[in-house]
């Protein structure tokens, strides 16, 4: 019964504004999980992101007939979300706004300095204690999920943000910063800190599954 | 069981590799660094795992996107979508 999302921008576009319900409900959800995810980042509970994301749905559809096309419907959409959220995390004072939260995590290693060889020994720089192969049939297991998750909602907002927007939401580089106002550089300094900290968190998650 | 360096791999430290991971994979590396980072891992065992590792860090992180809408929030999404289309005729 699923109606495939219309790969062509135009063809998408163009049924949305025709009211074509099947279309709205593919788009809904194929970038619904993401955008709550989005939300997520800003507010408190589950229950103001689903408002947020609702809320932004209403905007984007008044805004839909406007529409002119400078970036993909997309990123234009996610971009709304991202907006609405911050205006509801302002209103919740839950969380500086966005523009005013400069360093956020930015700085830090992305593997512990101690897992690495120092000066006095054979090879500085060179791992101590390597990684160790993670046993591939629980990559897809309910509790790594989990663990990937909660890493995730510990990052700073704007890590958050943007891992949401590349690696849940499937944005390009180009239009992660499009829809966050951030520069591209700034960007993949964020995404860096932010997938490091996954790997990490699923890391110590395996580790501590194998002591168990 | 611990890995071993047996010799010392070429190039760049592996402190600096897993710091030029996401560089590398978003094709922001200069090519210098691109065949370092490649020398590199052809010879650490270990950072060749890092790299795995983060593949399979974005392939769990990925999968959270196969994740459905609660109904409920699509329902109201629908109701929104009908009153916009009203509002519009």
């Amino acid at each position: 019964m699923a109606t495939a999302l219309p790969q062509e921008e135009t063809a998408l576009l163009m049924a949305l504004r025709d009211g074509d319900e099947a279309v709205f409900m593919a788009v809904v959800e194929a970038w619904g999980p993401a955008m709550l995810r989005l939300a997520r980042a800003h507010v408190s509970s589950q229950a103001i992101a689903e408002e947020v994301v609702q809320e932004a749905w209403v905007g984007i559809l008044r805004a839909l007939d406007g529409f002119e096309g400078r970036s993909s419907l997309k990123t234009w959409a996610f971009r709304i979300v991202a907006n609405v959220a911050k205006t509801r995390a302002v209103k919740e004072s839950r969380s500086v706004p966005f523009s005013s939260a400069t360093v956020d995590g930015e700085e830090g290693p992305a593997v512990d300095p101690d897992r690495f060889q120092t000066a006095g020994d054979r090879y500085p720089g060179h791992w101590q204690t390597p990684p160790e192969p993670w046993p591939e049939q629980r990559l897809e297991a309910a509790e790594t999920r989990n663990a990937a998750l909660a890493a995730i909602a510990g990052l700073p907002a704007r890590q958050r943000e943007i891992i949401t927007l590349r690696d849940i939401a499937g944005l390009s580089a180009e239009e992660a910063c499009n829809a966050l106002a951030v520069t591209e550089t700034n960007q993949r300094v964020l995404l860096h800190r932010a997938r490091s900290t996954v790997r990490n968190a699923l890391e110590s998650h395996f580790d501590a599954a194998e002591d168990r | 069981m611990r890995f071993r360096l047996r010799k010392k791999p070429p190039g760049m430290g592996c402190n600096e590799l897993v710091e030029l991971v996401t560089d590398y994979l978003e094709g922001k590396l200069p090519p210098s660094d691109v065949e370092r980072f490649e020398a590199h891992l052809e010879e650490c065992e270990a950072c060749a795992t890092y790299l795995e590792q983060i593949l399979q860090s974005l392939a769990v992180v990925g999968a959270l996107s196969e994740e459905t809408l609660p109904q409920g929030a699509a329902d109201a999404l629908l109701a929104e979508f009908r009153d916009w289309k009203r509002a519009r005729d």
